[in-house]
């Protein structure tokens, strides 16, 4: 028997108020990724000291692997899995799309941060803006794929239609970027190997450095949730200005069999093809909220 | 209402709503049709009648609510509850580059019916010779409706969901549309038709429900007619379409 | 799952067969893709030589955009999508079905591809078992996400542009496993490198065909 969820109205109301505690908990961290990043810029720019090679270019270090790992691991990451738990049957729930979604919008910026980044460090070090190895190579189709992902969710759909697209193509483009990565890498590889996790395990970081470092990834990773959050919180008011209308789009179309004046109603005959777009609902007025909602 | 129980009923929908995006094609709608009824839907234009029927054939999931179809989730259980559902709509599903019979023949055996039905049903309704191996795209409405209608005719299912299956038909198609209704009716499968044609539908049905704003919203029992009156079987020779019918022809199978 | 793989790999042939698409438009413009890469790269013979596997995996990915395209065009003239969902066709089945009809068409085009190339710009083949089988790991590869996406894409009016956007970064390291390999394949090149690649191209044909076995079905009940 189909028993689906009951298509609730009410307990989607709720969101329209944050409560106290979440609000409390976004500014928290909000405050502390801002304090954490100008402590990072602070120690950064003034207090450690040029390297011996590459003079202040270095400080890019900061900046540079934080952004790369919060984009790649953190933000697509997270996506995919967040995707993998919305086709789930049993964890199926739009929290995890909105989850998703909100985790690639925000990993695009940090990478197109980390290329933008690399670029401005790649020109004096290397002589040229872009160079085709494995990591800026991979860095470069993952961007692209996320692209994708992006723009597929800009085509009008059903809320549940859209969310198992967008799952779909996140998982793929998830299981794309190793490929890519260890295809890439099977070419000369200009990047520097790991600086933290290279083979030997001997970090070739000391001192105020490598806490700087370590103080730059908290504090994007702490700026990446907090961009996360509200985003969430953007997605969730978005959904909800069209759950709220359904109590009223039922009362109008049962009304249809009240009124039985053909004239008055707005619907198509094209309502047949349910294959199509979502239609307009004619007489909902798309921005009015219901009574209880406030 | 009571959940449904074996022996189960063809169809059982209880308080079902679909949508379309935020439109609600179905409003809650409560319906039981027995295995073997004949049931005509009647309603205004948009009403939701092909909704239902998409509904029923499990193209279109129900939001909430219970749906069963011979007890089955039409969704969870599509495999199964489609190889016992046909379902006529206003498209025909037909292939522009491929002739009739290939049509046919490659949606009868998509379908896991007996491909041995195919020349049978084919000539039942009038497809034969030059038409079977025209293409797909030189084919008139009417030609492809009686497409479509051999397909269901090949396969004969158990439930037959038929959405205004005359609209747009010739006199000579609606005739062998209305013999092949009949005696499909006759043979204990379980039909539904929603049309306009409440007139000939009548005949054959034993009961009607009216779908107006996304909800069944009125049914009545029809009297049967006398079996004098009904349409006679048979592939060929002129059919008589019910003694009460407003043009009251006599129209000749092509 | 197998009998509906070959009905309807057949269906879809049966209809190339008689509409001709992919002999008649997408095989001239693989072509014709071949002739603007001479133009864009210049009279130089030898540069030509050196890019032709590149050129040549380029024109291939641009032909399967094509041949996607058709493959899913074709079920959604008249509600065909919706007669296969009623059918109760296994949708592993229809998704095989449908690869490898794109795939067989896909062949044809890397045949006269190839010839193509190997004419025009004077490309040296060595290895021609490396050639063949990256064609046909490659093909696989690109047939499968192909239908894939093409199937993501199917309800979609913005369905032209949106296809090669998704795809087309999806099917890079086909792309880069088939160049690399015919460059071990050619004069100067080492065939050892060449049986690196296929082994790469085999893991993503693993992968993406049995991903596409698995998921096709919900793909299908959510468009």
């Amino acid at each position: 028997m189909s028993s689906n969820q009951t298509v609730s109205t009410t307990a989607d109301r709720s969101p329209l108020v944050q409560s106290n505690r979440a609000r409390w908990t976004v500014r928290i961290i909000g405050c502390t990724a801002a304090v954490a990043t100008a402590f990072t810029v602070w120690l950064g720019l003034w207090v450690t000291p040029p390297d011996q090679v590459q003079g202040n270019l270095v400080r890019l270090v900061y900046i540079h692997p934080g952004v790369a790992w919060v984009a790649l691991y953190l933000a697509f990451g997270l996506a995919a899995v967040s995707s993998l738990l919305y086709l789930w049957p049993r964890t199926r729930s739009l929290f995890w799309d909105r989850l998703a979604a909100s985790a690639v919008e925000v990993g695009v910026v940090f990478n197109v941060c980390t290329l933008i980044s690399g670029s401005i460090w790649g020109r004096p070090t290397w002589g040229v803006w872009w160079a085709w190895d494995a990591r800026l190579t991979s860095t470069a189709v993952l961007l692209v794929l996320f692209l994708g992902y992006l723009a597929l969710r800009r085509v009008p759909a059903e809320p549940d239609v859209r969310a198992k697209r967008s799952a779909f193509v996140a998982i793929f483009a998830s299981v794309d970027v190793p490929i890519v990565h260890f295809s890439v890498l099977w070419w000369k590889t200009l990047h520097q190997g790991a600086t933290v996790l290279n083979p030997n395990l001997s970090p070739t970081i000391h001192g105020s450095m490598a806490w700087t470092l370590l103080l730059g990834f908290v504090a994007l990773t702490l700026v990446f949730v907090w961009m996360l959050l509200v985003r969430y919180r953007v997605g969730v008011l978005e959904d909800f200005l069209g759950t709220g209308e359904l109590d009223l789009a039922l009362l109008e179309r049962q009304a249809e069999g009240v009124a039985l004046d053909e004239g008055d109603v707005a619907v198509a005959t094209g309502v047949a093809n349910a294959s199509d777009a979502p239609l307009q609902p004619g007489a909902v007025d798309e921005l009015a909220l219901p009574e209880g909602a406030r | 209402m009571a959940l449904a129980a074996p022996p189960y009923p063809a169809l059982f929908l209880h308080d079902a709503v679909a949508l379309s995006g935020r439109f609600p094609l179905l409003a809650g709608v409560d319906l039981e049709v027995d295995t073997g009824e004949t049931v005509l839907v009647e309603g205004p234009n948009g009403a939701g009648k092909t909704s239902l029927l998409r509904v029923c054939a499990g193209l279109v999931p129900a939001t909430s609510g219970q749906v069963a179809v011979f007890g089955l989730d039409p969704v969870r259980q599509r495999n199964q509850v489609r190889r016992r559902v046909g379902l006529l709509s206003h498209a025909s599903h037909l292939y522009d580059d491929l002739t009739v019979r290939e049509n046919v023949r490659f949606a009868v055996r998509a379908a896991g019916a007996d491909s041995r039905r195919i020349d049978g049903a084919c000539e039942r309704l009038g497809l034969s010779g030059r038409l079977l191996k025209t293409t797909a795209s030189k084919l008139s409405a009417g030609q492809r409706r009686r497409v479509a209608l051999s397909v269901l005719v090949a396969r004969w299912p158990e439930l037959w969901l038929l959405d205004e299956p005359h609209a747009g038909l010739d006199a000579s198609a609606r005739a062998v549309l209305n013999q092949v209704i009949a005696e499909a009716s006759a043979s204990g499968v379980t039909v539904v038709i929603a049309s306009h044609e409440t007139d000939f539908v009548e005949a054959l049905a034993t009961r009607a429900i009216t779908v107006t704003g996304g909800r069944v919203t009125g049914g009545r029992t029809i009297a049967p007619l006398a079996v004098a009156d009904r349409a006679p079987e048979g592939p060929s020779g002129p059919i008589r379409v019910g003694d009460d019918s407003p043009s009251g022809e006599v129209a000749h199978v092509a | 799952m197998w009998h509906d793989t070959i009905l309807v790999a057949g269906k879809d042939l049966r209809i190339e067969a008689r509409s001709r698409v992919a002999l008649s438009q997408v095989a001239p413009f693989g072509i014709v893709a071949l002739v603007l890469f001479a133009f864009a790269l210049g009279p130089d013979r030898s540069l030509m030589a050196k890019g032709a596997p590149g050129l040549f995996w380029v024109a291939v990915l641009f032909c399967t955009v094509l041949a996607i395209q058709r493959s899913v065009s074709v079920e959604s003239v008249d509600g065909a999508r919706d007669g296969l969902r009623l059918s109760g066709l296994d949708p592993a089945g229809l998704f095989l079905g449908k690869s490898a009809a794109v795939a067989a068409q896909l062949v044809v085009l890397e045949v006269v591809l190839g010839l193509g190339v190997v004419l025009l710009y004077g490309a040296n083949v060595e290895v021609p078992w490396l050639i063949i089988a990256s064609c046909l790991l490659g093909t696989i590869g690109l047939a499968a996400t192909g239908t894939l996406y093409g199937a993501l894409s199917a309800g979609l009016r913005v369905r032209e542009t949106l296809l090669p956007f998704l795809l087309l970064p999806i099917a890079a390291p086909v792309l880069l496993a088939g160049t690399r390999i015919w460059q071990a394949a050619m004069a100067g090149g080492t065939p050892a490198d060449g049986s690196q690649w296929l082994r790469l191209l085999v893991i993503f044909d693993a992968v993406y065909v049995a991903l596409g076995v698995v998921v096709y079905g919900p793909i299908q009940e959510s468009a």
